[in-house]
């Protein structure tokens, strides 16, 4: 295994903050629970993004604090949550219409395994005692227009999330459009992968050594 | 006279049967109608078939009905919430079956069930467990599944304000399935925190027209 003790990781405001990076101005967002979320706070305030919440909120401002917390008023995660001025509330149909109609042009999710072709697991290990949830993410995966995904690049146990086949429960297939990581940002083309940026101290051959998968350079 | 308030939770609850198909609305606790659920473990109805996207959880509102026995099957997205303990001891133990649908094709069976359309193809899903046994069909060179809509016996939803013709709006995020299930129900029953005299709700604003509400009962807040 490669020794990656002397290479600076980005945290995971820094992989936040790389993803922000690439949300243009007037972009409409879904992000996932867990650390997806976290970008919304590094969102500039020099570009109008637009947060897109599962249960029928667009527009959705910061957490509520204090007299703010309404329980009425939640984003994904069912945490108490604000609205930006220009917010709107809709039923659950039309908020997945704006999914899977190929209205929300980022989602950010998490995954356990993301493929060379773009395939994605990251709603159960297959772990039979675990009680099975998908949520909204098969349909954000396919059908936000882009699919961006914040993970670990390695396992607990220290192997390569990124795979010639996913081995978890699938997702969805030929979804993922680029991948970010504490190492690298990886976009998915129709040549494989590729590495985009990746950090200081870390040589290619390396990441190539860490991924245990075919990578090409930008 | 259209009269569509209910005098109590039970009074609007009275006919529900058992082995009942019923649509719970809710994400995690917002929009979940409570007193109706708590009516519900009082009514005695078992063998039920609910369809909510959560399966309960602390204890209350789905989570009292599990643990009380009463449910056969859940129909859901995400039944694993924290202490969502009730459903877990009982699904391990192969008590309770579970059907699992991702998140958009829940809140779109049970939106064509409302519309009369018998089902639809969808590419969300396609090629992971939960295709299994459905039937494909490429359009436009996008692999899509079938998914059949979801009609139910009781739709039991939560509402803001509603009037006697049973119109309905709504608070914050917890509007989420209320609107889509009152349309997919033969008997949809909603509980509010306030009830209006008929014209009061402005028509532009009404989110759920009173054709889609049998029952409006007032809980909690004022009259």
């Amino acid at each position: 295994m490669i020794d990656l003790s002397q290479v600076k990781k980005r945290s995971t405001a820094d992989i936040a903050k790389r993803i922000v990076q690439d949300i243009p101005d007037g972009a409409h967002v879904n992000l996932g629970i867990g650390q997806p979320m976290t970008i919304s706070n590094y969102l500039p305030s020099d570009r109008e993004i637009i947060l897109h919440s599962e249960n029928g909120l667009l527009g959705m401002g910061p957490l509520a604090q204090g007299d703010e917390i309404d329980e009425e008023l939640v984003n994904a995660g069912k945490q108490p949550v604000t609205m930006l001025p220009g917010a709107s509330l809709c039923h659950h149909a039309d908020s997945f219409v704006m999914i899977r109609g190929g209205h929300i042009d980022i989602c950010v999710l998490g995954a356990f395994q993301v493929s060379v072709k773009g395939d994605i697991a990251n709603w159960r290990t297959g772990d039979p005692k675990a009680i099975p949830a998908v949520g909204g993410a098969m349909d954000l995966a396919l059908g936000a227009k882009k699919l961006f995904v914040m993970m670990e690049p390695l396992t607990k146990s220290g192997e390569s999330k990124f795979v010639n086949e996913c081995t978890y429960p699938l997702t969805a297939l030929a979804a993922v459009d680029c991948v970010y990581t504490d190492l690298a940002t990886i976009a998915v083309t129709p040549e494989g992968l590729v590495a985009v940026d990746w950090v200081e101290g870390l040589s290619f051959e390396d990441l190539q050594e860490s991924s245990g998968i075919e990578l090409r350079q930008y | 006279m259209i009269q569509k308030i209910s005098s109590s939770v039970t009074e609007a609850l009275r006919d529900i049967t058992d082995g009942s198909t019923i649509l719970i609305s809710g994400f995690g606790g917002a929009g979940l109608p409570i007193y109706l659920l708590d009516a519900l473990v009082e009514q005695g109805a078992k063998e039920l078939t609910l369809v909510s996207n959560n399966a309960g959880n602390q204890g209350v509102g789905i989570a009292k009905l599990i643990n009380a026995g009463r449910v056969k099957k859940m129909v859901c997205s995400f039944p694993r919430q924290p202490e969502s303990g009730a459903f877990d001891d009982l699904y391990r133990a192969g008590k309770i079956e579970l059907e699992l649908v991702p998140q958009g094709t829940l809140a779109e069976r049970i939106r064509a069930g409302g519309a009369g359309i018998g089902g639809f193809y969808t590419p969300t899903g396609f090629g992971t467990e939960l295709a299994v046994g459905k039937d494909t069909r490429v359009i436009d060179g996008v692999n899509h599944i079938f998914e059949k809509a979801i009609k139910a016996d009781y739709a039991l939803i939560k509402a803001d304000k509603g009037d006697r013709w049973g119109n309905l709006v709504y608070h914050g995020t917890g509007r989420n399935f209320g609107p889509i299930m009152a349309t997919a129900a033969r008997c949809t029953i909603a509980q509010v925190n306030e009830i209006v005299e008929l014209g009061k709700l402005d028509p532009e604003i009404i989110v759920t027209p009173g054709i889609f509400v049998k029952r409006v009962v007032l809980v909690g807040g004022k009259s």
